[in-house]
């Protein structure tokens, strides 16, 4: 029984049929198909898709409730503001961007690596990083399993059979180098790639699960190259280029005999025995409203991190997290992205930016996770600093400088002026948890159904505010270098503010460790004292390095795959004792 | 062109009659409170109530205030009553002046801005300001032209009227 069908449930669904288990996916929204759904002749739509979210899950479906801290009231967010949570096959996957990170080595101990080389009380009080419970070398081989089912394409520069020019630096060694070579880039990636090299940095193209041309994956299906269309973040891909669950595996999976796929199908929670110590199958409600109970061997749940954790909370699976004692597991460490940016207007420059793709672009990582020495600077993290033009259709994408009228003839002016020679160097930072950011039930708010809501309780950290000062300081030393007209900085400030985009990344509340008071998962995805029960996602982060997070995402549903055929199978139980 | 010779009006109609006119697709259960910002939009009326209510409430006081409704106004005093609302210096009835002023200015944009086939944007006119080539697919060939003026010709997802050749 596998609860979602976005990117973690289709690998690890797959992963199960092969081995020989019959397997049931069940999806809330509708099966996604290419031809049918993303069209070439209606899909380059920005009304429908961008601004009307048609891709999104409908927050009459399912939402959620935020409140920077416990003396607020939370509200429902009614409209998809900092985040856009998918629906149906392929799931967010559908509509992402397609940015293809590893994360590096030491995150998955960063707790440990912090105190070995900054000192054993260095770590401030206000953060609760720990450590994974897992190492690269466990994680290196579902890495490149992964970039192997989404055609990645990009440049290693950290080979295990040497170095090589032109990847990114930073990279833990691979094994093999990215399935398809990088994209093309536009304009603006190009300017500020060469800067940042006369600068001295190590500019790479930004590895991306949109293909640079035709590839086959390793399950049969093939994938077509990238036409750089410019509606792709927020939009269904048409030319088959952008990796989804939909474009790599569901293709091969669904006809597979042992899968069979419900989809319209939500999930409300997962039985257990009576002692709470094995799941017995799920509880779900059709479109017609009917509600059914499906018995399973094995249950997977990979609905993305906010519904992973809701229906841990509603199926009583592990101790709900309480901020005031610090005790419990689910809900624990919530952790978001720290997105900044710097805008560059120009007077001479042509960008066309509706030329574009959502992970097209040039990126560097000298300001990124530790790869800076921190001593000192009174904070710990960085960010992944890169121009990536994701298009530019332009209800949403009309830069105009601060100040500007908002309508009028002023307006026009400097709208028509400023559409083609703008551009913006992002740096997608770390957000470290903390105690105090956490996820709940919302005692308020109710679904349709009349189920609480889940509950964001967030704000972002002094360590995180202050990172983001430095690391937009060092991001407008390059954009200086560029020479545009006019600067425009934007370090991200608090307080954490639902309306504006920032990015999907949500992390955290179910998540990895080795030691069960401080971790609701083992190393395998398997639920501490029930272990029938798998729970993947981005939800199991400790913290949220900076870099975007479905590499690795897809990598733990690879390592969770492997885990139950390799291991589990053979001898039902806990993996690991503690 | 100004917005409603671009068709900006049609295009808002359109919208409030269809699923985005009663919010369908948000999730609007209540209670309904006033949070702080950013917990965004939490009022209890839909856009077309936000229109029936903000539009009545315009014309009052501009009959109240300038002797004329709205519409009636010289294009002067209509800007200034913009200002006004924009900078939340007239009160309305029974309606926020923000939350009545955004939804006028964003579906206006919209409308402006999205493809013709919504209605506004007629011509393509605010893609041909731009340059913005519209409903294109395929950039492989330009995108590594850089710093160049394409010259692209915009087109729509209905295609373009040059198209329409008798034949
Ligand atoms: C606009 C956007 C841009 C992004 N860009 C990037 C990027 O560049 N790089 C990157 O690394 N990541 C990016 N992401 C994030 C990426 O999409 C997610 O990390 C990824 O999709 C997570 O995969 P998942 O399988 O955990 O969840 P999903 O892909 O969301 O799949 C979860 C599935 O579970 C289903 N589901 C949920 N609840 C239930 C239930 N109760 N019952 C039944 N089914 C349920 C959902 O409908 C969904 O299909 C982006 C996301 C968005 C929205
Ligand atoms: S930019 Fe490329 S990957 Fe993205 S939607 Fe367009 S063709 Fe597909």
């Amino acid at each position: 029984m596998v609860v979602g069908l976005g990117w973690a449930g289709a690998i690890i669904a797959n992963g199960l049929v092969d081995a020989g288990l019959s397997v049931v996916g069940v999806e809330r929204g509708p099966w996604r198909d290419t031809a049918k759904d993303f069209n070439i002749a209606s899909v380059t739509d920005e009304l429908r898709y961008s601004q009307r979210q048609e891709l999104m899950l409908r927050t009459a479906q399912n939402t959620i409730t935020m409140r920077n801290n416990p003396s607020q009231t939370a509200l429902p967010m009614r409209k998809w503001g900092s985040f856009h949570p998918g629906n149906g096959t392929g799931g967010a996957g559908n509509h992402w961007a397609g940015i293809t990170f590893r994360f590096q080595p030491e995150e998955f101990h960063l707790r440990s690596h912090l105190e070995e080389r900054y000192g054993a009380d260095s770590i401030p009080d206000e953060l609760s990083l720990q450590d994974w419970g897992t190492d690269w070398n466990e994680m290196e081989p579902h890495y490149d399993a992964f970039e192997k089912i989404a055609g990645t394409s990009g440049r290693a520069a950290n080979l295990i059979s040497g170095r090589q020019a032109g990847g990114n630096p930073f990279e833990g060694v691979r094994a093999n180098d990215y399935p398809t070579p990088p994209l093309k880039q536009p304009y603006s990636p190009t300017l500020f790639a060469d800067t940042a090299r006369e600068m001295g940095y190590k500019p790479f193209p930004v590895p991306s699960s949109l293909v640079s041309q035709t590839y086959t994956n390793p399950l049969g299906v093939t994938m077509g190259p990238c036409t750089f269309c410019g509606f792709c973040t927020n939009y269904g891909c048409a030319n088959y280029s952008k990796a989804s669950a939909i474009t790599t595996v569901l293709p091969a999976l669904i006809r597979k005999d042992n899968f069979e796929a419900r989809t319209h199908c939500e999930v409300l929670r997962v039985t257990t025995d009576s002692d709470g110590r094995r799941a017995t199958g799920i509880v779900y409600v059709d479109s017609a409203g009917r509600q059914w109970e499906q018995p399973a061997e094995i249950v997977v749940v990979a609905a993305f991190t906010f519904e992973n954790v809701r229906l841990m909370l509603m199926s009583g699976i592990g101790e709900a997290y309480d901020p005031a004692t610090r005790r419990g597991t689910t809900g624990r460490n919530y952790a978001y992205q720290t997105a900044n940016s710097v805008q560059l207007f120009f007077d001479d420059k042509n960008f066309n930016p509706f030329i574009g793709a959502g992970a097209v672009g040039m990126g560097i990582d000298e300001f990124n996770n530790d790869n800076f020495d921190h001593s000192g600077l009174g904070f710990f993290g960085g960010g992944s600093t890169r121009v990536t033009p994701i298009g530019a259709a332009p209800i949403q994408a009309r830069p105009t400088p601060p100040g500007t009228p908002r309508w009028g003839s002023q307006w026009k002016r400097a709208t028509v002026d400023n559409y083609a020679s703008t551009m913006s160097i992002g740096c997608e930072a770390s957000n470290y948890s903390s105690p105090n950011n956490y996820l709940s039930l919302d005692p308020t708010y109710r679904d349709r159904l009349g189920r609480p809501l889940l509950r964001i309780t967030f704000d972002f950290t002094d360590n995180d505010l202050k990172m983001a000062q430095y690391v937009t300081g060092k991001v407008v030393e390059i954009a200086k270098r560029m020479n545009p007209r006019q600067m425009i900085p934007s370090p991200r400030t608090g307080p954490w503010d639902g309306r504006p985009y920032q990015s999907s990344h949500v992390v955290g509340g179910f998540i990895m460790g080795v030691d069960p008071s401080t971790s609701s998962v083992n190393k395998y995805l398997q639920v501490w004292d029930v272990p029938n029960l798998f729970v993947v996602g981005a939800s199991a982060f400790p913290q949220n390095p900076g870099y975007n997070p479905t590499g690795t995402v897809g990598a733990l549903a690879f390592k969770a795959a492997d885990a139950i055929t390799k291991h589990y199978l053979r001898n039902p139980g806990e993996m690991i004792s503690t | 062109m100004s917005g409603k010779e671009a068709g900006c009006a049609v295009f808002i109609d359109r919208q409030l009659a269809g699923p985005y006119g009663d919010f369908e697709r948000l999730y609007m259960h209540g209670p309904f409170q006033d949070g702080i910002p950013q917990q965004g939009d939490q009022s209890p009326l839909t856009p077309r109530q936000r229109y029936r209510i903000g539009l009545a409430a315009l014309n009052d006081h501009c009959r109240n205030e300038l002797g004329a409704p709205f519409a009636d106004l010289s294009e002067e005093q209509r800007d200034r009553v913009l200002s006004q609302l924009e900078a939340d210096e007239i009160k309305l009835d029974d309606i926020d002046t923000p939350l009545f002023f955004e939804a006028i200015l964003q579906n206006t944009m919209e409308g402006f801005f999205a493809d013709p086939i919504y209605g506004g944007n007629r011509d393509m006119a605010s893609w041909r300001m731009l340059g913005f080539p519209g409903a294109r697919y395929d950039y492989r060939d330009y995108i590594e032209r850089h710093n160049e003026d394409l010259g692209l010709e915009p087109v729509s997802i209905a295609g373009r009227s040059d198209w329409n050749t008798q034949g």
